[in-house]
């Protein structure tokens, strides 16, 4: 068996996500949905590296594109499947991954068109134009009632299991990772930089940003397919700026073209308003006697310490917290 | 015709607000190279203020005199906050790239939001009503009806427009500006203190958003915490389609946005009307990069 670690890695993985997938049935539930979370925000906030991190372009807008993924296949799975008449293994093993595959193509096909235009140009642009498809795509969701409108989507069977989460997260961080080892993940790295100096060593800098763009957009469209399969029911609102800040955050909390800090930052990011929410269940007692202090306004503070988060790592530690010594030179 | 004219002056007040937001937009952009995402949340906060003023202070409400101290003081309030957030925020990154600096903007608008938003910290998230401000009457002009808050938005937008193109350009503090915003290492060597002139820009264009803020609430008079977000997006599109770091491309793209915006909200397409700025951002991307009035500059290395 000749194959490169890496290989081996992401075959290890999926074998382990489907082992996990068996015995999933004696799992708790609540932990379950926590750990798939997990799973889906990895596939996340890997492809927003490669965009962010690895191309030094600025996304604001991949919960837009995972709005996409999430839609198209929850339509496929809502209104397809049920006229296939096919047996419920075959819908979750064929149909699923079939319908995930067509979410994450739209997504990546939508990606192309808005990156087509802005990445030609430099600058700041990109993260106004993806700002604005993300908003775009959040109105017409919720003008649309053939998918919901805002009521939102409800009765998408819920096929996301271990296997698929973990099978996509290990996927995604795969081919981030062998993407960056070739010739095109070279050029990627030359595009974050120095655009200049990329082109004119012949580089077409304007195609490998949209190509990172296009895969990035991709993986956001599976991640959301995978998303609508795990809580069986979407709401245009859960996509909103809110949730594409979430993603920004790890990658750059992560440290932006890092692989295993991203997804580190990935797990605890998700994990976060978890323990956010049981702390906020708690109360600690009063030192100067009387009632016990409740805890309960830490639940309302996960955006408040997002966005400290990103003001005070910007401030004092740009190139995220997981990080040690300066791979990129600071450019001014 | 005379919905027409009801929709050509809808417009043109909606666009004077954008211009006015705009023009911060790109005075920022103009000295220091990026976008100031949280300018839409100083606009938000403009609008508070004059809130607070009437209902905390108790500044009189259906009055010139109360109506023009509620505005003078958000714009006060909203250009020192403008200075403080430059000081505090963007002041230590100055030698950082400009992704650096945007998701510190990024950061700063979402901090303010989310404060704003918490009920004990900040406003809550509930939309509040706001007040009239100025004396509130319907007027008739053969089959147009202009209400006096109309004229007072207009009046207000047009004084400032004209304020700072005075300040711009017969000032020398205005001068000073648009050294910087040419080359500010020129602009260092003849002796134009950079830091100063920045927090002079910050202030000036955080001022205007402040205003911005309270007339587009006397236009729709219920205000959330939010509210800046959208105004705010559309606002920079006109920057960018005015050519960003051009004044007099901000005011034009500012009334280009309102008045189309405008009259698709006519239309069938009514509810797409938000999705609208965006269309258009992305055509005057694809077509003309440096925008309609701006011109584009070669990098050099």
């Amino acid at each position: 068996m000749a194959f490169p670690i890496a290989q081996r890695g992401l075959l290890a993985a999926l074998i382990l996500a489907g082992v996990a997938s068996a015995v999933s049935g004696s799992i708790d539930p609540y932990f379950l949905d926590v750990v798939m979370g997990v799973g889906v925000s990895v596939v996340l906030a890997s492809s927003l590296n490669l965009i962010n991190g690895f191309t030094g372009q600025f996304s604001l807008g991949h919960a837009g594109f995972m709005a996409l993924g999430a839609y198209t296949s929850a339509m496929l799975s809502t209104v397809v499947a049920p006229r296939l008449g096919w047996s419920p293994a075959l819908l979750q093993w064929v149909f699923f991954p079939f319908s995930l595959l067509v979410g994450g193509l739209l997504a990546a096909a939508a990606g192309l068109a808005v990156g087509a235009p802005s990445l030609r140009l430099k600058g700041d642009y990109l993260a106004i134009v993806t700002l604005g498809f993300g908003e775009i795509i959040r109105v017409i969701l919720q003008n649309v009632d053939a998918v919901g409108g805002a009521r939102g989507l409800t009765g998408v069977p819920t096929h996301t299991n271990l296997f698929w989460t973990f099978g996509s997260a290990a996927l995604t961080v795969y081919t981030v990772w062998a993407l960056l080892n070739s010739t095109h993940g070279r050029g990627f790295l030359a595009v974050a930089d120095d655009e200049v100096a990329a082109e004119a060593m012949g580089l077409d800098t304007t195609r490998y940003k949209i190509t990172a763009f296009g895969i990035g957009s991709f993986f956001a469209g599976i991640a959301g397919g995978l998303y609508a399969h795990l809580k069986g029911y979407l709401n245009p609102g859960g996509f909103s700026f809110d949730k594409s800040i979430e993603i920004v955050v790890m990658v750059i909390l992560g440290g932006m073209g890092r692989h295993a800090g991203v997804v580190f930052a990935a797990i605890l990011l998700t994990l976060l308003p978890e323990g956010l929410r049981e702390l906020g269940s708690r109360s600690v007692p009063n030192p100067f006697g009387g009632a016990a202090w409740s805890l309960e306004w830490i639940k309302d503070m996960r955006m408040i310490l997002y966005s400290l988060l990103l003001i005070l790592l910007m401030l004092m530690r740009p190139q995220g917290l997981f990080h040690r010594g300066e791979r990129r030179r600071q450019r001014t | 015709m005379t919905e027409f004219l009801q929709q050509l002056l809808n417009g043109v007040l909606l666009g004077a607000i954008y211009a006015l937001i705009a023009l911060g937009y790109t005075m920022v952009y103009g000295v220091l190279r990026f976008i100031n995402f949280a300018h839409s949340d100083v606009f938000m906060l403009g609008a508070f203020v004059a809130w607070y003023s009437v209902e905390k202070l108790g500044l009189p409400t259906q009055s010139i005199g109360g109506g023009l101290m509620a505005l003078l003081l958000s714009m006060s309030v909203c250009a020192v906050l403008g200075v403080v957030i430059e000081k505090l925020a963007y002041k230590p990154l100055r030698q950082r790239s400009t992704l650096t600096v945007l998701i510190t903007a990024i950061g700063v608008s979402l901090l303010i939001q989310n404060v704003a938003q918490n009920s004990r910290l900040g406003f809550g998230p509930n939309p509040k009503a706001f007040p009239a401000l100025f004396p509130s009457q319907q007027l008739h002009f053969g089959t147009l009806t202009v209400s006096t808050h109309q004229l007072v938005v207009l009046a207000v937008a047009l004084s400032l427009l004209g304020l700072l193109y005075w300040i711009v350009h017969h000032t020398r503090i205005g001068t000073a500006m648009r050294a910087l915003s040419f080359n500010a290492t020129a602009a260092s060597l003849v002796g134009i203190n950079n830091d100063r002139i920045i927090s002079f820009t910050f202030g000036l264009g955080s001022a205007l958003a402040g205003a911005g803020g309270v007339l587009y609430a006397m236009n729709y008079p219920s205000i959330d915490p939010l509210m800046g977000t959208l105004p705010g997006l559309k606002a920079f599109v006109a920057a960018v389609l005015g050519g960003i770091g051009n004044l007099p491309g901000a005011a034009l793209g500012g009334l280009l946005i309102g008045l189309v915006e405008t009259f698709v909200s006519g239309t069938r397409l009514s509810t797409f009307r938000d999705a609208i700025a965006f269309g258009i951002l992305i055509a005057i991307l694809l077509f003309r990069p440096a925008g309609l009035l701006g011109k584009l500059k070669v990098e050099k290395v």
